[in-house]
């Protein structure tokens, strides 16, 4: 036997690959039948394409993308009249952005199925989608901020989403050098109150950090409820040729904040009213229509005013990863410089503070000891580390870049229990609930970030690669690979049954709100207000009503506003007008959607059903006159000539 | 277990020599996916959806007045017409209606081996389209005849507030999620 492993290991890289099929039939464990569902969704974030995808594990079987960050075109989101607003900015319409880090509500610590948060990277923003219907219900940019990378970070009882800046920008932000960046530059970090009904979003406040990079963060647990950990670099403040001038500090820090000091600090009044701009998008299920709130002022504290509110936690070489174990005591910090993995302990913080066990301070905040902080250090684990998650065993999950590989080891002794190469250079990692207090330990997805020759190539461009490890067993082992949209980084994931019952199948025709619903036949028509003409129609299997229209012209603005009155599930219908500049809806049922058509052309256009809705479904067409923009031509329509 | 040791290093040998032969990639093909459990054997008649409006099938099934017509339509494994998208127009004898017919004949249609002359008789009472009551005045003032599954066209009367459609009357229209159901007092025969 022995003979034949070498003979493995001497293949080189087949052998690695191949290695699996010592354990029996890799397939079986991936292998969902047909018909049955998955045991676990997984959410993983669709980086610079804006969304975020949905697919089900242990099979890889994607299920939907939504459109989070971006324009989508499956069913008009942005593009419609009822969710164009839930892209504006402060700087105006940003048709898509860079989505990173999702992460799911939680009750006690524990996923709770209700919601999945996401952050937009580069105009700065959170989001808030349903898992009930799995939309985009909400979006709050948030001003002071640049770079929104150590975001979107759920608190055990979903009190905050926490989100970090990683540029130090001007605070408030002004015309000044560049070269005056050292002591000038800010950090914000902002926490959104949430709702616990509704999900809805309240920017609370923000605290103003000194001007370093703040790069991930986690949320404390269980016994560290109330804190929130931040890794940083660039603590060397520089701002040109960061490669080199910020990888100059041996050590970097991990700040840790109180939050719940800075809500008792608010609730004094110890804050600072600012100036300043950001939008704030709202869907309403009701009206199914969204709104944009422009907000005027945010609330800011100062931590080198505010002791006890922030303190920073030496950590080596530039931190990326920033993890909280799922007993909340160990703090794990991934100097990404670094072959080793450093875990501060909460405890020990926690004695540091109490006497003063300090090494001086940033800007006013206290630099606690290193040797008074840390627990213990996973030793030459690997090359780059990147992210941490937990198994609920007792055990880590480290990613590392450059070494390629997802290394195990055991919290408490730091030992290395096991590593499997990844293909290749892994990014983050998920198991169903690792950053929370129970993770569901069966399943491991690593995040890659090179795909090469993985799958079938595709020119240029590949699909970005995930792969799934079982850890059910003392090794990990690799039993799928499957390609993923956009960049993902971060991802979240939860048991099935979880969120399962929780789905909306479709919109209650009764309780549509929508200012131009059209609950039957006998509602619908064309109405005009100068060039501005409302058409109500409504579809169902397999006619629109009405299907011919005329008194069009050229130069007006018409408004489709559609209402697909079925009332059975899965039973979508879509419309698409030739020449519309936004193409296409795609409806569900029980909802209302509009889409804007200006024509430009004399002459008689069809529209019809984009969604293949039934067996007449190539039936389900129409037509609009359209006459020149000085014409006569009476304002009607009809369906079936009735 | 001797053996079983034996097995393995024989496939592991293979295998060594298949991926050391370089340029073949395929060397999973050796492994056998289990066989997939028949999963969903009963189609989309299956699907629990409590949701939704009722479809046809659904609606029917709840009718005390229509257990011949569901017994036939499950005899003649059609149940899965009734439940797709459609649309469909359903025209619905009453159990009283297949009473009508002359003794014996309901026993035979549901026989196993008259399966397909049953399938056919009962497609002959659907249309693809949704005609409700008004539908169905609209088809016999614009002179039009209704186009059933089967490839027949039936004639609508309007005879003051009477509707028939193919010699039989209409009692009742119920709409549901995928189309519409007719009720009518009579089984419509060619």
């Amino acid at each position: 036997m022995a003979a034949i492993l070498v003979a493995v290991a001497s293949c080189g890289q087949n052998g690695d690959k191949n290695a699996g099929v010592l354990s029996g039939n890799l397939a079986e464990r991936s292998f969902v039948p047909p018909g049955e569902h998955d045991e676990f969704y997984a959410f993983i974030s669709g980086g610079f394409s804006g969304q975020l995808a949905v697919y089900g594990l242990p099979s890889g079987r994607l299920f939907k993308v939504i459109p989070v960050y971006s324009l989508d075109a499956e069913k008009a989101y942005g593009f419609n009249e009822e969710t164009k607003p839930m892209l504006e900015t402060s700087f105006g319409t940003i048709p898509w952005d860079d989505s990173h880090h999702p992460d799911l509500s939680q009750t006690n610590g524990e996923v709770d199925g209700r919601w999945c948060f996401i952050n937009a990277n580069n105009t700065p923003r959170i989001a808030r989608i349903s898992l009930s219907t799995f939309e985009t219900e909400e979006i709050i940019e948030l001003p002071n901020s640049a770079g929104n990378h150590s975001s979107s970070f759920v608190t055990e009882n979903t009190e905050y989403i926490v989100a970090g800046t990683r540029f130090s920008v001007p605070i408030p932000q002004r015309d000044m050098p560049i070269d005056d960046y050292k002591g000038n530059f800010k950090g914000a970090i902002s926490f959104i109150k949430i709702d616990p009904e509704t999900g809805r979003f309240d920017l609370s406040f923000q605290i103003i950090m000194p001007g370093f990079d703040y790069d991930l963060a986690h949320p404390g647990r269980d016994k560290s409820h109330g804190w929130m950990f931040f890794s940083t670099y660039n603590t060397e403040e520089a701002n040109s040729l960061m490669e080199v001038n910020a990888s100059q500090n041996d050590k970097d820090y991990i700040a840790a904040i109180n939050w719940k000091k800075a809500e008792e600090l608010i609730a004094e009044g110890k804050f600072e009213t600012m100036p300043t701009e950001y939008a704030h998008n709202v869907w309403d299920e009701s009206t199914q229509m969204s709104t944009s709130t422009m907000k005027k002022e945010v609330r800011v504290l100062d931590p080198g005013k505010n002791p006890g509110l922030v303190y920073l936690l030496p950590t080596p070489k530039s931190p990326h990863g920033c993890d909280v174990d799922p007993t909340g005591e160990y703090i794990i910090g991934s100097g990404k410089l670094s072959a080793s993995l450093t875990a501060h302990s909460f405890t020990k913080m926690l004695d540091a503070i109490e006497n003063e066990k300090f090494d001086g301070d940033a800007y006013g905040i206290p630099i606690i000891n290193y040797d008074d902080v840390v627990a213990g250090v996973v030793q030459q684990a690997g090359l780059g580390p990147l992210h941490t998650e937990f198994d609920g065993k007792g055990n880590g999950y480290t990613t590392f870049f450059i070494s390629s590989e997802v290394v195990k080891w055991k919290v408490g002794t730091w030992e290395v229990l096991d590593r499997q190469p990844t293909y290749y250079s892994v990014g983050h990692l998920m198991i169903p609930g690792g950053n929370s207090r129970k993770p569901f330990g069966k399943y491991l997805v690593a995040l890659n970030k090179i795909t090469k020759d993985r799958y079938l190539p595709t020119g240029p461009e590949l699909a970005q690669s995930a792969q799934l490890y079982d850890i059910s067993g003392d090794k990990m082992e690799l039993i799928l690979d499957f390609p993923t949209v956009g960049e993902p980084h971060y991802a979240a994931g939860a048991p099935a049954d979880l969120i399962k019952p929780n789905q909306l199948r479709l919109y209650q025709l009764e309780e549509n709100n929508h200012p131009y619903a059209t609950k039957n036949e006998k509602e619908t028509g064309v109405t005009r207000q100068g060039n501005e003409v409302h058409i109500k129609m409504t579809t169902i299997r397999s006619h629109f009503a009405p299907d011919n229209i005329e008194g069009i012209k050229v130069g007006d603005k018409v408004y489709w506003h559609v209402t697909n009155l079925e009332q059975d599930y899965d039973v979508p219908h879509g419309i698409a007008m030739i020449g519309a500049n936004t193409s296409e809806l795609l409806i569900m049922p029980g909802q209302t959607e509009t889409f804007v058509w200006e024509p430009k052309k004399v002459g008689v256009w069809p529209f019809y059903c984009t969604d293949f809705c039934s067996a007449l479904h190539q039936e389900m067409q129409g037509y609009v006159r359209v006459s020149p923009k000085n014409s006569n031509v009476e304002l009607k329509w009809s369906l079936d000539g009735e | 277990m001797k053996n079983l040791t034996f097995r393995i290093a024989a496939v592991l040998l293979c295998y060594v020599m298949i991926s050391c032969s370089g340029g073949q990639q395929n060397t999973e093909s050796t492994e056998s996916a289990s066989a997939a459990p028949d999963s969903h054997p009963k189609g989309q008649a299956s699907v629990v959806d409590d949701v939704s409006a009722k479809n046809i099938l659904q609606v029917a099934a709840s009718s005390d007045a229509h257990t011949t017509l569901v017994a036939a339509v499950q005899a003649a494994a059609i149940e899965h017409v009734l439940v797709n998208a459609g649309p469909l127009t359903v025209f619905a004898p009453t159990n009283a209606a297949f009473d009508a017919l002359p003794p014996g004949t309901v026993e035979d249609l549901l026989k196993p081996e008259n399966k397909s002359t049953l399938a056919t008789i009962l497609t002959r009472h659907a249309a693809p389209g949704s005609f409700n009551l008004e539908g169905l005045k609209k088809e016999a003032r614009k002179g039009r005849k209704i186009y059933m599954a089967t490839g027949d066209y039936l004639e609508v009367v309007v005879d003051g507030d009477v509707v028939t459609v193919g010699g039989a009357t209409v009692v009742a229209t119920i709409p549901t999620s995928n189309g519409i159901i007719n009720v009518v007092d009579k089984v419509i025969l060619p």
